[in-house]
């Protein structure tokens, strides 16, 4: 195909035109939103912004209200810092469960590794309110789990454990280890196992080779991984809401309530502004992965 | 290749025995005879009989697909423009914008694409309901369907289409005859990603819907809330069987086309 014909060039001008419309344009309005006065009026803002023209009146009457308000108050500070800390022990708790499986499935024989992956993608597939409400059902009191434990011996008493942090975590890790698992295992794939043979050869232990040869030529992976399960699991909203209690609030469930429950689309679009701010870095971090890999 | 290690065994069995004991678990409640969750009562399929005459939740089954079969052929379509644009098109004008654009919404939290295409809405005063959740599933299953295009077109030969060319084929009709049977099997993937994504969203359409808009994802929502019942499992079961038919049915395609490669 001729790049110069007219009917090539059509290709990108319809997605580009789409994502202008429905993905760049809807950031600028909930910044816009995010300098906005909350009101009561449908819908309610009241916009400091309403076009170019205007540009010079908006400047002077900047207003960065909610964004003080969401720096001086408590509940939204402590929902980024939960968030943080709940999206980073997911992070965590997925690699050391997904380096392992990735790891026995790349070993494993080639003939097997497709159905392997298929297996991983597939709860993938099954919606994620299922998947959550899954988890609800072992968790909760005189739920599957506790049964098992007291029926076993291994606890005295139930543990309780809807509604804690703890079930936030299980429900998150379980919801995103396909997203560690699938580039684990791609980059492990790739691993020339010849290099391992080289370092037995050379004398060195199967952990000293693993340390200083398998761990370094996966490292794109993890890296890979982590931004994949770290990013959406800061701003998850439907496992803390539905496996968490009052002290696990994060970020996704601030917004919604702001914006549901209390109806301040303004101070709801100031915290997404800074739930993006937020996820720069770990973006960056996986457009580099995404280079490393290609 | 050598056997595998009692360990490796090990990480195999406990890595899939974590992914599948809860979905295991739900299934089998669903066929469970007692109203409580924590007593087994026998094998019934009461429950499935229960959600026939559940009208609400029928009603919403119906819409969320007439709704993912319209947003997965939107976005299947956006997507291989996408990917066509991306592979072939070296440069272009903005084309980091553009594959940033692409890749952006794979891994953007929910909630902020959900209210900033909500806020769109408002501000070009479109009423809210069927089209605007249409929309906003179609703008994300695009990266989707874009990225699993895109793969099919990496490993595709570009030779056949110059020899079209050659042959005196217009661009369009090369484009028919030549480009799309070749990569069809990555668009029907990519649609049904989509068409599940669609079926699968809570968070976004929540914030796009409007009155009289309820999707099976919302119902579900609102009932899970309230907490276990068993009627829910069932409708669950029933979702996880039409999507693992559909993934089953997505991987023997891709298979066959495999072999048909040799």
């Amino acid at each position: 195909m001729k790049p110069g014909s007219r009917f090539a060039r059509l290709f990108p001008a319809i997605p580009y035109l789409w994502l202008i419309l429905f993905f760049l344009i809807p950031f600028a309005i909930v910044l816009r939103m995010a300098l906005s006065d909350a009101d009561t009026a449908i819908p309610p803002y009241s916009p400091h912004f309403q076009g170019v023209s205007e540009l010079g009146a908006f400047l002077s009457a900047l207003d960065l209200e909610n964004f003080r308000l969401i720096a001086s108050d408590d509940l939204y500070w402590r929902s980024y810092l939960t968030s943080l800390r709940i999206a980073a022990l997911t992070t965590l708790a997925a690699l050391a469960i997904g380096y392992p499986l990735a790891y026995a499935m790349a070993a494993a024989p080639r003939r097997w590794q497709g159905v392997l992956i298929v297996l991983v993608i597939l709860p993938f597939w099954t919606s994620f309110l299922i998947r959550v409400y899954a988890w609800i059902g072992i968790l909760r009191p005189d739920g599957l789990l506790d049964s098992a434990l007291l029926w076993l011996g291994l606890t005295a008493e139930p543990l309780r454990l809807l509604n804690t942090e703890a079930a936030v975590l299980i429900g998150m890790v379980y919801s995103y280890l396909p997203f560690m698992v699938l580039p684990l295992f791609a980059s492990l794939q790739k691993l020339d196992r010849t290099l391992l043979e080289a370092a037995a050869d050379l004398g060195a232990t199967p952990s000293r080779a693993f340390l200083s040869v398998t761990l370094p030529l996966s490292l794109p992976g993890i890296l890979a991984g982590s931004a994949l399960v770290f990013i959406p699991a800061i701003g998850e909203f439907v496992i803390p809401d539905l496996l968490g209690g009052p002290d696990t609030t994060m970020i996704g469930k601030a917004l919604w309530t702001e914006f549901f429950s209390n109806r301040d689309w303004p101070l709801a679009s100031a915290v997404a502004v800074v739930l993006l701010v937020v996820l720069v870095l770990p973006l960056m971090l996986l457009q580099r992965a995404r280079g490393a890999a290609a | 290749m050598k056997r595998l290690g009692p360990g490796l065994v090990l990480a195999l069995v406990a890595g899939f025995a974590f992914l599948y004991l809860p979905i295991v678990a739900l299934v089998a409640y669903s066929f469970n005879g007692s109203r409580l969750v924590t007593v087994w009562g026998g094998f019934s399929t009461r429950w499935y009989g229960a959600l026939l005459s559940n009208q609400p939740l029928l009603d919403a089954a119906w819409l969320s697909l007439r709704l993912a079969f319209v947003s997965a052929t939107l976005a299947s379509v956006l997507g291989t423009l996408a990917a066509l644009a991306l592979a072939r098109h070296g440069r272009f004008a903005g084309r980091t914008l553009f594959s940033g654009m692409v890749l952006a919404p794979l891994v953007m939290p929910e909630v902020i694409t959900g209210l900033s295409l909500l806020l769109l809405f408002v501000s070009l005063d479109i009423g809210r309901g069927f089209w605007t959740v249409t929309i906003a599933h179609a703008t994300l299953g695009l990266g989707f369907a874009a990225i699993v295009v895109q793969a099919r077109l990496a490993r595709f030969d570009t030779s056949l289409e110059e020899a079209a060319r050659d042959l005196g084929a217009t661009p369009l009709v090369t484009f028919f005859t030549v480009t799309l049977p070749l990569i069809a099997p990555g668009v029907a993937a990519a649609w049904m990603l989509a068409f599940t994504l669609s079926l699968d969203d809570l968070v976004i359409a929540s914030f796009t819907t409007g009155p009289g808009a309820t999707t099976l994802p919302m119902r579900l929502y609102s009932a899970v809330r309230l907490g276990v019942s068993p009627e829910i499992n069932a409708a669950c079961t029933l979702l996880i069987g039409a999507v693992a038919l559909v993934v089953i049915c997505a991987s023997l395609l891709l298979k066959r086309e495999r072999f048909a490669r040799g």
